[in-house]
């Protein structure tokens, strides 16, 4: 099938490419614009580690066709550390142990994100339901929320 | 129908590594013109924290900044033999190869360090930031770095060790079944609160508490790490986990992450753990390590705290709710069992 030209920002920088009309944004991110923050967990929408913002709102990037992602802004984990200094969420993750195996990480630090962005102060109960979609298998999940609870205290996420 | 709440407690005796021994690992370590070492290992660290644990451990016996370490994980075609990270032997296994290989690696060091400052090696101390000085004298002194420099460009010496640890392969004796089955054993006694629906059969786990002992914990942030990821597993396991919920019938077996069941972070318990360390005597400075022994202890302690709870004793995983129905539609109703300790 012919392949169709995509134009989109990725965190920050705009980037082209041709796709075909069939491949989801998560190849494209992987295979196309070797961006490989967002990793490929079970290509069915549910583990959680290919998580990106798309204009701000989390969306699953295996489950998204890259073709509809033309003129949006796609932000992956690589855009939230600033140069060598770590997101704020990215260094509570750090002091409270937040991760193992790091293969969820790219998802948990997106969804976090998102969450903290949209409520600078959630409550325990809210932090899981933010992370309900993301499967970990190391950390039994309470270092995460902790984590998360942290960077909400310290208030350096700015609502988006 | 009601909700009926019950206790169950389980403890462990782990031996860290292969049981009988015969399980080596070797590690290989040099250093670098600018005064920084590369430990070389085969094990590869899955995220249990191994490259940080053997990282300490080099430098603790080079007597360098932990900073001045690299631990190489990459590539079993080019690093030196090792078993592998499994049995939970990490720490203890590789911990002791690496002590050997930093012992070798320090003693050309100092000789290295020895020979600019014209004294004998025998005097020579290591401060753990980065100097080497005459013991009692420590304005006579050069940094590691410059020592490195003199071993590769004026010495032509290699400052570099090679180190193994091999537990001997135990014999079995065929008339009495004598061995050697382990030199390190971990211990820990785990208590799970639950809390069991007698018209679903759902479990709820309420709370746990731990107490192990596990030699000396080289890092206790990343064993308290071990040790909560691992009680989530141990829940997985015990009331979720299964490819094959009919064994040994193979239908209606999990295709996906939709099917296949594990709590999620609305699951978790509340959990306190408390760490003891007895070192061990053969453990790289005590070390023995939690490993798997971190998921054990909380399959049989839940499926104690359901029979409490209920009555009904679930023999296979993961205890399910059809399971818990079935048994205590078997007894004619749920019943629990008597409560000891109170609480």
């Amino acid at each position: 099938m012919a392949k169709v030209p995509v134009q989109f920002r990725l965190n920050g920088s705009d980037r082209a490419a041709f796709v075909a009309p069939a491949d989801n944004l998560l190849t494209l991110l992987r295979r196309g614009l070797n961006e490989f923050g967002p990793k490929y967990g079970c290509g069915q929408g549910t583990c959680g580690t290919c998580t990106v913002l798309i204009d701000g709102e989390l969306q699953l990037s295996c489950l998204t066709l890259a073709a509809t992602c033309e003129g949006r802004h796609v932000e992956t984990v690589s855009g939230m550390a600033n140069g060598p200094t770590l997101h704020p969420i990215q260094q509570a993750f750090m002091e409270h142990f937040a991760a193992q195996c790091g293969f969820c990480t790219p998802g948990m630090l997106t969804a976090a994100r998102a969450l903290l962005e949209a409520n600078p102060t959630p409550s325990r109960e809210e932090v899981i339901d933010g992370i309900s979609g993301n499967i970990c298998r190391c950390t039994g999940y309470e270092a995460i929320i902790e984590a998360i609870l942290a960077a909400a205290r310290s208030g350096q996420v700015r609502r988006a | 129908m009601a909700r009926h709440r019950g206790r169950g407690m389980a403890s462990v005796n782990y031996p860290i590594g292969m049981n009988l021994g015969g399980d080596p690992s070797q590690a290989l370590i040099h250093s670098n013109p600018d005064g920084k070492f590369t430990v070389a290992l085969s094990a590869i660290d899955l995220g249990q924290g191994m490259k940080q644990v053997t990282r300490q451990v080099a430098a603790e016996t080079l007597g360098v900044p932990m900073e001045d370490v690299y631990v190489d994980t990459a590539d079993s075609d080019t690093g030196p033999h090792d078993m592998g990270s499994f049995a939970s032997r990490g720490t203890h296994r590789m911990g002791n190869a690496v002590i050997a290989a930093a012992r070798e690696a320090r003693g050309v060091l100092l000789e290295a360090a020895a020979e600019e400052l014209e004294v004998n090696a025998g005097d020579l101390v290591t401060d753990g930031r980065g100097n080497i000085h005459v013991k009692g004298a420590p304005s006579r002194s050069i940094t590691v770095k410059a020592t490195a420099q003199a071993a590769q460009f004026k010495q032509g010496k290699t400052i570099a060790g090679r180190g193994i640890f091999l537990i001997p392969l135990s014999t079995v004796d065929p008339q009495t079944g004598e061995m050697n089955p382990n030199t390190a054993f971990a211990h820990a006694s785990l208590v799970a609160d639950v809390e069991v629906d007698d018209e679903t059969g759902e479990v709820t786990v309420l709370k746990m508490a731990s107490a192990y002992e596990l030699g000396r914990a080289i890092n206790p942030k990343m064993v308290e790490q071990q040790l909560v990821g691992g009680a989530w597993m141990g829940i997985s396991h015990a009331l979720y986990e299964t490819p094959e919920p009919y064994y040994p019938d193979p239908s209606h077996g999990p295709r996906d992450f939709n099917e296949y069941l594990m709590p999620g972070p609305g699951d978790i318990a509340p959990y306190s753990i408390t760490v003891l360390e007895r070192p061990a005597p053969d453990g790289p400075f005590g070390g023995k390590g939690p490993g798997e022994m971190c998921a054990n202890p909380v399959l049989p302690a839940i499926a104690n705290a359901v029979y409490n709870a209920v009555g009904v004793r679930v023999n296979d995983l993961p205890i399910t709710p059809e399971k818990i129905l079935r048994g205590i539609k078997a007894n004619g109703g749920a019943r629990p069992q008597p409560r000891r300790g109170g609480g």
